[in-house]
């Protein structure tokens, strides 16, 4: 029963991490109607907005200790980082809550990533085959991670959460468990709660402005907005920016559990894509609920007492569902009728 | 080229033409001097060495640090800088001007951490660049893909970070050597420390990397702790790559274990023990005991990516910078003042194949790989870092001490993420070649 | 597309020859260029005929796999098996990974084509990245898992026994009644090969039945409409390319008997739909000159290091000679992944077509120049849509 219950939890955090990324895949498909392969490389900046950010105000201060030396031979360097020094316990305190700090840093630095890719690449691949968005979106993903790789390399750059945050809660005993058998992570359940109010966001931002309505009817039919003399481009192009931040703060939550390093966001993309894939190309709840279930299968399916009566399930389960969802509903578990059922 | 990409007919014909009139026979029906002796015999003032590290996939840093060692065993060959372990190593007869009267050069190439990737490089490097010898790598798989290449082609491999019982073991080469350890070194070195530490009552769950590496360590460590008398749990495997281990952790959490054994490597061991603490398995008490976790194989610079989770986490290393020994010293010394930091295990490791490689065909006086493996096999020396080490001829293994380690509870530096705890000499971990089986066969020169 | 119908079947057989004189010729020609060993040129010609099997469903049909590697690993392991438990030499080899990649093909492409466009690449995504990743690990009985498949000198081989040649010193090499595969005969035998698979491509583009192939690219709905069922057309293009794929992964076992499961990886797949498009997809050449570029790239650019960079710029001053170094150092070595991500998105943005539109478009600016600007403009052939 316990074992139940975390692995429920887990699928929980799992799919809050999915359904983030594949929101913003499927906000792009559904309005610029442009399979984008560099969605993964997004989530992938995010995290190393993180890293950017804890590493200029962790810049510290260098003062050389002339007698003493390292084996290597350089002189043994002194590190005080500045912002404790300039800001006292205040510093301190940024510096422990660096990852969640950088979600400030990461917002405007992802919207104007996210910006120039519209303008500068993706806007000219709206009326090219999907198979040349794939290519173009791509080879832009490797020139992304093999740019980041040059300046962070290839290893994993940790990350921590927050001192208070980094032990793992008993909420077992909260709900009258026996105590000490449900634990889960502080971090986590903070990234859960956090890809809640995310998507809570967007779905506000989609169904209560004004600007959301055009959007939306700009998914259902882009022409006939366009006879409205609404410059629904323009608005698209405000909605990619949303996507690449709804990535990118993915990403930049995402750290502490897993340390960045420059390939994240080639490991995820096959996978977002199975899960807008499964929700339905292009409908929002549809990716969220596909991002959670294919959290919670996949956890479960990971279980010694699953794993016994199927080997290696836990290695295809997300695929084989894929497979299964395309052919029983092709057009998944929330597509409308008609949008790219093949 | 331009000829090609735009096939018309008279251009290419005429191109065609002129390329095939304005050469010489290529030198691949010429040059290939089938009246040597043995392939790649070198015949000007050089001698090339391949270099075939990871430089792109997830152990490109790693592979980084192999080149950097391999271009400072280069210089010392050649006699530029400060000669680094030629000064330390005991016996040699290197002297700093090239090998057998000639200069060392080398070629590079990427192993993508992928077997047709690494053997594709691999044969340019053998039937382009005329290589004597491959050396480097960073995972098990892509040296035995790469052994069993070279014991075809006819030269000598010298094995870069592989740590699987197997490239000793099972599909060990005549033409192959390995300087760094393996599973079952670290199952004999890590299980007295162990048993010092936690007692001989525990209960063990072992999380693998579901690959034949993870596979074979997994056996060494459940052996080598059976035998102290702990209790196997359960040993769960999970996919490669997994990314979040949180599944795999949580039933941890609910079984009666009070140890977890991670066999993991790279990356997958950063996230696995980054989580596994995240889930407060450091601070749990099973059985009244206080829950431990063991990687059995660390590398300080993937450990790096744990950050401060590794701290109190014992496993095992090949060998570390901090060691005060002479030939390690030395190493240090001239690999910081070259790149301003410490060498990593993998450079060591690298440094040492490349300085041993050239020794032998010094003491052969020979590149012809027979001879070469003549003279490693059975050989003896000193002061490369390991104390005394025998390359034994049985199975091509180097037996040296193995240092078993911990995470440094107050690092000094971004470098200081390990301490030795201990090390073990070469006696506890030496086995009985026979027990993995395989066979060297004949060794290949080639031609 | 509709130019290539125009084509003649007397302008095919010089086109059909001038390829297999440069094929055959590789190891004269590629010599300036650094790539005339015998690996790298086994490694064209069977990327190559990857490329081109590829193309046939791809550049015709539209259908976008991307899960051809499962074939190409389905044929490898195929081919191993056949040298362990058969013996070395390649030809039973070749026979049995053709049919069992094919009937492989057959079931993904049966399940596969019941969907279009995005829908089609995830299903053989899905697929291809099941087998991989069962291939890496609880399939290691039989694939040998991380350590990719071997020929050892303990298996059975029956033919080989049968005729007295069980036994053998040293390595185990596929041979061709006595002929070894290995070095410029392994190329050879690739390149005969290839150039059979060339010579199918060339008849499926001219026949019917490639007509019929390319009608489902351009609207498969009005072939619908018109009464016809495009699904078999399909599959039969899907398996005949899985077809190629298992020749391509058993040649590569020819040469190297060795089959690893990251053949099978998604990467794996994306390669040659890259290698297809950069080279022109619907074209007759353009894969195989996409496969090439690639292959080359991966050999030779992730082999250059500062060494070998100050070599070549050794004529320029110290101070511009270090900065060029360190710019160029960024798209060699262990940054090739980055020239190969610019060069894929520059193709793709300028040249969609790929290379072989390239070459006509320069065909047919010369031939403006030369005829003062008349009649160029017929050689421009449509983009492949």
């Amino acid at each position: 029963m316990d074992a139940i219950l975390l692995q429920i939890l887990n699928g929980l955090d799992k799919g809050g991490a999915y359904a983030l990324i594949a929101l913003g895949l499927t906000l792009v498909f559904g309005t610029l109607g442009v399979v984008n392969f560099a969605h993964g490389a997004l989530f992938m900046l995010g995290a190393f907005c993180a890293v950017t950010f804890n590493q200029l105000i962790g810049l510290e201060k260098v003062t050389i200790d002339p007698t003493q030396t390292t084996p290597w031979g350089s002189p043994v360097e002194i590190r005080v980082p500045m912002i404790e020094e300039w800001l006292g316990p205040t510093g301190t305190f940024i510096l422990d809550y660096s990852v969640p700090f950088s979600i400030l840093a990461a917002i405007p630095v992802m919207i104007v990533i996210g910006l120039i890719m519209e303008r500068g690449l993706i806007q000219f691949f709206y009326r090219r085959p999907h198979a040349e968005q794939i290519l173009v979106t791509f080879g832009l993903a490797i020139v992304l991670q093999e740019i980041i790789k040059s300046f962070f390399g290839a290893n994993p750059i940790p990350q921590n959460p927050p001192d208070t945050l980094r032990a793992a809660a008993d909420i077992g005993a909260l709900f009258g468990f026996e105590p000490g058998n449900i634990v889960y992570p502080y971090w986590r359940l903070v990234y859960f709660l956090f890809s809640a109010i995310v998507i809570g966001c967007v779905f506000a931002f989609l169904q209560l402005t004004t600007f959301g309505m055009v959007v939306r009817a700009g998914m259902a039919d882009r022409e006939t907005v366009g006879l409205f003399g609404i410059d629904i481009e323009k608005r698209f192009t405000v909605v990619f920016g949303l996507a690449a931040v709804v990535a990118g703060l993915a990403g930049v939550m995402y750290t502490p559990i897993l340390p960045p390093d420059y390939h994240m966001g080639m490991d995820f993309l096959v996978l977002s894509f199975v899960v807008v894939v499964v929700g339905g190309m292009g409908s929002l709840p549809g990716a969220v609920a596909a991002g959670f279930m294919l959290g919670i299968l996949q956890s479960f399916a990971s279980m010694t007492e699953v794993k016994s009566i199927f080997p290696g399930i836990d290695q295809i389960i997300i695929y084989l569902v894929a497979v299964i969802i395309l052919l029983v509903r092709p057009r998944g578990l929330m597509g409308r009728k008609g949008v790219m059922e093949g | 080229m331009v000829d090609f990409l735009n096939p018309s007919r008279r251009g290419v014909l005429k191109g065609g033409a002129a390329v095939g009139a304005g050469l010489a026979m290529p030198t691949i029906f010429s040059s290939k001097a089938w009246a040597a002796d043995y392939l790649n015999k070198p015949t000007g003032d050089t001698v090339t060495f391949g270099f075939n590290v990871p430089q792109t996939g997830p152990y490109a840093d790693e592979g980084a640090d192999e080149l950097r060692a391999y271009q400072l065993a280069v210089k010392h060959l050649n006699g530029e800088g400060d000669g680094g372990m030629l000064n330390t190593m005991n016996p040699t007869v290197l002297t700093g001007n090239g090998v057998l009267g000639k200069k060392v050069a080398f070629v590079t190439g990427d192993t993508q951490t992928k077997s047709d990737a690494a053997r594709a490089s691999a044969k340019r490097m053998i039937e382009k660049d005329g290589a004597l010898m491959i050396t480097g790598g960073s995972s098990s798989g892509v040296a035995i893909a790469v052994q069993s290449l070279c014991q075809e082609a006819g030269v000598i491999f010298m094995a870069g970070l592989t740590h699987s019982n197997d490239t000793t073991g099972k599909d060990k080469r005549r033409n192959g050597f390995r300087h760094f350890f393996n599973a079952y070194m670290s199952g004999a070195a890590l299980a007295p420390v162990l048993k010092d530490e936690y007692g001989n009552d525990r209960k063990a769950y072992h999380l693998t990397a579901d690959y034949t590496w993870g596979w074979t360590q997994e056996e060494s460590i459940k052996n080598s702790t059976e035998a102290l008398g702990w209790e196997t749990v359960n040993a769960v495997r999970t996919p490669l790559g997994a990314g979040d281990f949180s599944q795999y952790i949580t039933p941890v959490l609910n079984s009666d274990a009070d140890v977890l054994i991670l066999n993991h490597y790279g990356k997958d061991m950063v996230n696995s023990l980054t989580q596994a603490v995240q889930f407060g398995l450091r601070d749990k008490q099973v059985n009244g005991k206080d829950f431990a976790v063991v990687v059995p194989l660390y590398s300080r610079l993937m450990a790096q990516g744990a950050g401060e989770n590794v701290k109190g986490i014992l496993g095992t290393t090949n060998w570390h910078w901090s060691l005060q020994d002479e030939g390690s010293k030395a190493f240090v010394k001239s690999f910081g003042e070259e790149y301003g930091f410490p060498p990593s295990q993998a450079a060591h490791t690298c440094y040492v194949q490349a300085i041993l490689y050239a020794d032998a065909c010094e003491r052969a006086g020979t590149f012809a790989p027979c001879g070469v493996v003549e003279a490693l096999e059975g050989f003896e020396f000193d002061g490369m870092g390991n104390g005394p080490t025998l390359y034994r001829a049985a199975d091509h293994q180097c037996f040296k001490k193995v240092l078993v380690v911990k995470g440094n509870e107050n690092p000094t530096s971004q470098f200081d993420i390990l301490e030795v705890v201990q090390e073990v000499p070469a006696e506890q971990v030496t086995y009985d070649p026979s027990i993995f089986g395989g066979e060297l066969g004949e060794c290949n020169n080639g031609a | 597309m509709t130019k290539i119908v125009r084509e003649t079947a007397h302008g095919d057989a010089i086109r059909f020859s001038l390829f297999a004189v440069l094929i055959l010729a590789m190891p004269v020609w590629l010599v300036p260029f650094g790539a005339a060993y015998p690996d790298l040129m086994q490694k064209f010609a069977i990327y190559g005929l990857f490329a081109i099997g590829f193309n046939i469903l791809f550049g015709l049909t539209g259908y976008l796999s991307f899960g051809h590697a499962a074939f190409l690993g389905v044929g490898s392991y195929t081919a191993v098996w056949s040298f362990k438990l058969l013996g070395m030499n390649p030809l039973p080899a070749i026979a049995l990974a053709i049919l069992l990649a094919g009937a492989f093909a057959w079931v993904i492409g049966y399940v596969s084509l019941r969907r279009t466009g995005i829908y089609f690449a995830i299903l053989t995504l899905a697929f291809a990245q099941m087998s991989y990743n069962l291939a890496y690990s609880v399939l290691t009985p039989i694939t040998n898992g991380e350590t990719g498949l071997r020929v050892l000198n303990s298996d059975p081989r029956v033919l080989d026994h049968m005729m007295g040649a069980g036994e053998v010193d040293g390595p185990l090499v596929t041979n061709l009644f006595g002929m070894e595969m290995s070095g410029l005969p392994g190329f050879y035998f690739c390149a005969v090969w290839l150039l059979i698979g060339m010579f199918i491509s060339f008849r499926i583009f001219r026949s019917p039945f490639g007509l019929m192939l390319m009608a489902i690219k351009s609207n498969q709905n009005r072939m619908n409409y018109t009464g016809i069922s495009t699904r078999p057309y399909a599959l039969t293009a899907f398996v005949i390319s899985g077809m190629y794929a298992g020749l391509a992964g058993a040649l590569l076992c020819v040469t190297d008997p060795l089959a690893g499961a990251e053949r099978m990886q998604w990467t794996a797949s994306g390669e040659v739909v890259l290698m297809t498009i950069l080279g022109g997809a619907g074209t007759l050449l353009g894969p195989m000159l996409g496969a090439g570029i690639i292959k080359y790239s991966e050999n030779i650019f992730s082999a250059f290091n500062e060494q070998t960079l100050h070599n070549i710029f050794g004529f320029l001053p110290d101070g511009i000679e270090g900065a060029v170094v360190s710019v160029a150092g960024l798209f060699v070595g262990e940054g090739w992944h980055l020239t190969l991500g610019l060069l894929f998105m520059l193709i793709v943005i300028f040249l969609p077509g790929g290379l072989i539109e390239g070459g006509h478009r320069i065909q047919a600016a010369v031939a403006r120049r030369g005829k003062g600007g008349g009649s160029g403009h017929q050689a421009q052939p449509q983009a492949a849509e």
